[in-house]
């Protein structure tokens, strides 16, 4: 979850009063006044200089919702413009996060820097210990010249005063793979072709500067029109709102929606698939095998880890056959996949089946422009009951502990579970990779990219600890995946 | 002996904007004050419709204080305040 307090309750605010600014009768001009209904003239300025510039960057926040790259702004473009722009379009496109660009800009970038404890020693072992010669001393104190440090912190370590620090910039330093960086005028920028879309950066800067794009006001429109719109709940939903998951569908519902299936329901389809081609790929004789329903991890695999695909499982992601499932039941229905985190997004960009992504937070915000309460509704029932394990994709562990339930020899599956993709996680599959083999006789690898699943995903609502509690009273009574047909 | 009331909205408003997170009081404040205090979860507490609507969300009520944007030391530090005046 993201612990950025302020500024993810600014980014939900904003989502609030899109959605409710939509269903009034002037939705551009309701869009242009949200900066200034949550900065009227004369009310306190918490976090900036000045209320125009809290305005200004309340305004990119809502660039962002409206589904737009902030980059691309063109200060003299109105919020209107933007809101008239959202509701003609008719596609989106894969670039699934956006910079705050007034906000970025106060964050230092990344470097080595001495601080007022140098002593200007005699014995400079700062000097001695840089082997690239950065270092100079200038009027009794050491100076680094930027352009020759490799930031390798040699001399950091041989301060004897740790006179030394590195000043590190939360986004670039949460990234795994290189992907965000600082540039020339002091903006975090990101490369999407080197992308994995992990939202890390967005967990981790304390500004909030980092958003998901979002495809809200395309939701909402398909809910306007009459096309039949399906709802699909990740697993890691039970955990994330007031009641239960049968209640959460009746307020999914009452908010627009036609219908709401679980992912669960395909993600008892992946284990039993994955258990099977689990079993065969050992017959073969091959060593081991990942799970590949994270899409996160997906994409490290497309774009930075091309020589573990021949071990990754072939069996297809849960999101994948229910939205299969349901395109089969309903061919012109628009789904819409309810997702905790933003690499959903891009795998939803490339599944045909999938129309749009919408995060927990999006949802929520959604319930809350509708008033919706949900302790207040009746139940309603799923088109089928998802077993114990499927419920359970969303916590670490739970893909591995689903595969192994669902093989016919659970004792020939010696699970490893690489909870959280960094750069040492990432060092290790490659390792694996290139030995052809795991560690410790392990043969199945879960691999997810959030720490401890997709209940700690960027867009979730709650925290870790309360979402597994909740999950668990779900799992509990249900059944187990060896009795789901 | 009256005892400290504390009401810890659980509605859809405060939840999405950051309740959720207020569960933990639920174990927090009987392991730290014993029987001086009670705390409950209760459905909205209406305050989400009147004045700040959802822009103050989460609320936790104690005793007769409403404490905004709660968090669970905010909320702590009112328990505090409120347990002062029981002695
Ligand atoms: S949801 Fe908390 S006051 Fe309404």
């Amino acid at each position: 979850m993201n612990n950025n307090g302020q500024a993810i309750h600014l980014k939900k605010e904003i989502l609030i009063r899109l959605i409710k600014a939509f269903y009034t009768e002037d939705f551009e001009e309701n869009t242009r006044l949200i900066p200034y209904d949550m900065r009227p003239t004369g009310a306190e300025v918490p976090y900036r200089c000045c209320i125009y510039k809290e305005r200004a960057i309340l305004k990119d926040r809502t660039i962002a919702g409206l589904g737009f790259q902030i980059e691309e702004d063109d200060e003299r473009i109105s919020l209107t413009t933007y809101a008239k722009k959202a509701l003609e379009r008719t596609e989106i496109d894969n670039k699934n996060l956006t910079v705050l660009q007034a906000a970025c800009k106060g964050c230092v970038p990344s470097q080595i820097h001495v601080t007022e404890l140098c002593q200007g020693c005699i014995a400079r072992p700062c000097q001695q210990a840089c082997k690239f010669g950065a270092i100079t001393v200038k009027d009794g104190k050491s100076h680094i010249d930027g352009s020759k440090c490799k930031k390798c912190k040699m001399c950091l370590n041989a301060c004897p005063y740790n006179a030394i620090v590195k000043i590190t910039v939360p986004c670039e330093d949460a990234c795994p793979v290189g992907a965000i960086e600082k540039d020339e005028q002091s903006l975090a920028r990101i490369d999407f072709d080197k992308c994995i879309n992990c939202g890390r950066c967005i967990s981790a800067c304390p500004f909030g500067a980092v958003h998901e794009k979002s495809q809200i006001i395309d939701i909402l429109k398909a809910l306007k029109s009459d096309k039949k719109v399906i709802a699909l709940i990740a697993p890691s939903i039970a955990g994330q709102f007031p009641g239960n998951i049968y209640q959460l569908k009746t307020a999914i519902m009452k908010s627009g929606f036609d219908d709401v299936y679980e992912v669960a329901q395909g993600a008892d389809i992946t284990a039993q698939n994955e258990a099977k081609e689990f079993a065969e790929r050992m017959e073969s004789g091959e060593s081991f095998m990942t799970t590949s329903c994270c899409a996160g991890y997906n994409q490290l695999i497309k774009k930075h880890l091309p020589e573990i695909k021949p071990y990754v499982s072939d069996t297809k992601t849960p999101l994948y056959y229910i939205a299969e499932h349901v395109k089969q039941l309903y061919p012109d229905a628009v789904t819409v996949f309810v997702s905790p985190c933003v690499a959903k997004r891009a795998e939803g960009f490339e599944n045909e089946n999938v129309n749009f992504v919408m995060s927990f937070e999006e949802l929520g915000a959604l319930f809350v422009a509708k008033k919706i309460e949900i302790l207040n509704l009746e139940e309603t029932p799923f088109e089928k009951e998802s077993s114990k394990q499927g419920r359970n994709f969303g916590i670490t562990g739970g893909v591995a502990q689903a595969v192994k339930k669902s093989s016919k020899d659970e004792q020939a599956v010696n699970s490893m579970i690489l909870s959280g993709l960094n750069k040492d996680s990432i060092r290790k599959l490659k390792t694996y990779a290139k030995n052809g083999t795991c560690e410790n006789g392990c043969n199945l690898i879960e691999v997810m990219c959030c720490d401890g699943g997709c209940i700690s995903g960027n867009a979730t609502l709650n925290n870790v600890k309360t979402a597994s509690k909740l999950i668990n009273q779900l799992t509990e009574k249900s059944d187990d995946i060896k009795r789901i047909k | 002996m009256s005892k400290v009331k504390v009401n810890v909205c659980m509605g859809t408003t405060c939840f999405v904007m950051g309740g959720s997170n207020l569960q933990e009081l639920m174990e927090i404040v009987p392991k730290k004050y014993g029987d001086k205090v009670e705390v409950t979860g209760s459905p909205c507490l209406g305050l989400c419709s009147i004045n700040w609507e959802y822009s103050k969300a989460p609320y936790v009520k104690v005793n007769d204080e409403t404490v905004v944007e709660a968090t669970v030391e905010k909320v702590l530090e009112a328990i505090d305040k409120e347990v002062e005046k029981l002695n």
